[in-house]
């Protein structure tokens, strides 16, 4: 392992997961195969989350699926992944490969549906599940569940009971109010929140007159979206005692000391990767450390909300 | 070979006219229309090309122009490509791109080994190499009919240079485009074998580059959706075919040995064997 992965600097605990550093590679990034995620992590990625996967198969959605916009992108891929009784082989296969943690995520239509992937999930191998509760774009799902306090409860609740594994809840942006959603998940036994997953975006092509992606609503990432998230991360962090991990239009270490001083442990990484490629991870790793020393901290750990004393 | 680097929000979908559509054969029409950025890709790139209301899909460029113009060549071979054919001169379509590498460009004796519309990057290739000492292009279809692009290559290569190869006999070589090629490598000495087309061709033509320590340039194609090297549909091994290809070396082949010619991705990401 190179030296600064060794670094204990940077080195986080999430949830009781330990990581060499706090860059993880967001989920629907790739993650569909072993190989593409041991690139990410010898790009540097201190954790990896997979692509969401549920119950059943799904093709997911026609081109388009992507619009690049002046500000990050929209997708609107549709949630495509083989069925976790497919995915089981995958998970085994990367858990063996893979010397970070492993995180899945996981979707479905039903709370029962959500437990029971988690559940195949964390007994092939997964070291923790993360609940997508915020994908935009796919119908009785994803932020259906998310937006809705009940359910999110219950599917939490669920998930909790037949998991052994840290649970993540990713939250949507797409809510009246982001606290009182991360404060329902805590309640029901989340472990983190992964804060946040894509805003609800679209864009229409003006020669044609017509929405450009085939499902025509998606979701926003990239640089748009950062401002957003650490809003929600602060306020998140002024309310809830679990860690939080940040997401959302992360480019550079600048991006990410950001996310850490405004209440995040550690964050996730997606749409920055077509851009700058795998090695992203490195480069904002690095990045970070020569902060740290530059500010004389000895762990990245105490910068963290470090923003919320003024 | 060079790499491809992407800035997002400097490849946003445009709209463009069709300029022109011509028919290489019954099942094959080239577009030409005009883009700024395409009309700067190098040969093995390829461009997203949007159909309204139906589909978006990844199109290998055939040619692009000094004036801005640029061509691929489609084959109809599902729903999109079927409403693509359907299109007519003015009618509007969307472009994304270019997207991923391109070939290395050689000097020295040349082989070609071009299959179905797998030959379009492989013309463009010929336009634009420096200077080559010599070079040969075998061509594969099924029948005389399919052949595409003979004049064009035989104007290009000079008329003895071009081997054609139908699997009915109706024309040139009978067998596969891969037939010719064991008696070639056993008489000639190449620097060099670029190969375009069905996978498996290439897999033979790359199990014999290997046999004779021939370099080998091969682009691959895989179902795409973002392009951009994001959402993994495309992936061979660790190698994303729309960011780290579409154009591979016989050594990053061989590292990717367990999917080159073996399977794909299908819509759900499940990998599935070749067709």
């Amino acid at each position: 392992m190179k030296k600064y992965l060794k670094n204990s600097r940077l080195s986080v605990s999430l949830a009781g997961l330990k990581l060499a550093n706090p860059t993880i590679l967001a989920s629907g990034i790739l993650g569909y195969s072993t190989e593409t995620l041991e690139n990410i992590v010898k790009g540097g990625a201190g954790a990896v989350v997979t692509k969401s996967v549920g119950s059943k198969p799904r093709v997911g959605y026609a081109n388009p699926t992507i619009v690049q916009t002046s500000c990050g992108l929209i997708n609107a891929m549709g949630l495509p992944n083989p069925g976790i009784d497919e995915f089981v082989t995958e998970i085994h296969k990367a858990k063996t490969a893979l010397n970070v943690p492993l995180i899945v995520s996981v979707y479905g239509f039903s709370a029962e549906e959500y437990a029971t992937v988690a559940k195949k999930a964390v007994n092939t191998g997964a070291d923790a599940v993360e609940l997508n509760v915020s994908c935009p774009h796919v119908k009785e799902t994803g932020s259906e569940i998310g937006q809705n306090p009940r359910i999110l409860a219950q599917v939490v609740r669920k998930v909790k009971a037949v998991v052994d594994k840290p649970v993540f809840v990713k939250l949507s942006p797409n809510v009246t109010s982001i606290v009182e959603i991360a404060e329902v998940s805590v309640k029901a036994g989340a472990d983190s929140l992964t804060a946040i997953n894509t805003v609800k975006a679209m864009a229409i092509d003006t020669e044609t007159a017509m929405p450009i992606l085939s499902n025509k609503i998606g979701g926003q990432s990239g640089p748009a979206i950062k401002p957003i998230a650490i809003g929600c991360v602060y306020e998140i962090y002024e309310h809830v005692k679990v860690p939080i991990i940040g997401c959302g239009g992360i480019v550079n270490w600048r991006d990410t000391v950001e996310f850490l001083l405004a209440g995040a442990s550690a964050v996730q990484i997606g749409t920055a990767v077509a851009q700058k490629g795998p090695n992203v991870f490195r480069a904002i790793t690095r990045g970070i450390n020569v902060y740290l020393k530059k500010k004389r901290f000895e762990s990245v750990n105490e910068i963290v909300g470090l923003s919320h004393r003024s | 070979m060079k790499l491809s680097v992407y800035r997002i929000a400097a490849n946003q979908l445009r709209t463009t006219h069709i300029l022109d559509v011509k028919t290489e054969n019954p099942t094959v029409k080239t577009f030409t229309f005009k883009d700024k950025q395409c009309a700067k890709a190098e040969p093995g790139q390829f461009l997203m090309l949007w159909i309204p209301k139906v589909d978006e899909i990844p199109l290998s460029i055939l040619d692009a122009r000094k004036n801005g113009e640029v061509a691929v060549a489609v084959k109809n071979v599902g729903e999109a490509t079927t409403a693509l054919h359907s299109k007519k001169v003015g009618e509007v379509i969307g472009i994304r791109g270019p997207f991923g590498n391109s070939f290395t460009m050689k000097n020295g004796r040349i082989l070609m080994v071009g299959g179905g519309t797998g030959i379009a990057p492989l013309l463009f290739l010929i336009k634009k190499l420096p200077s080559k000492t010599r070079l040969v292009f075998v061509m594969g279809a099924k029948t005389k009919e399919e052949l595409m692009f003979v004049d064009e290559l035989e104007e290009l290569c000079s008329k003895g240079n071009v081997v054609a190869t139908t699997e009915d006999g109706s024309y040139g070589v009978k067998g596969l485009a891969t037939t010719p090629l064991e008696s070639l490598l056993a008489k000639e000495k190449f620097d060099m074998i670029y190969t375009c087309g069905p996978e498996q061709m290439m897999l033979k033509a790359f199990v014999l580059a290997e046999k004779h320590g021939i370099a080998l340039e091969a682009s691959l194609e895989r179902l795409m959706r973002c392009a951009i090297g994001l959402c993994g549909s495309c992936v061979v091994g660790k190698y994303r075919v729309c960011r780290d290809g579409p154009v591979f070396t016989a050594s990053q082949l061989k590292e990717a040995k367990s999917e080159f010619g073996v399977s794909k991705r299908d819509f759900s990401g499940k990998r599935i064997p070749l067709g």
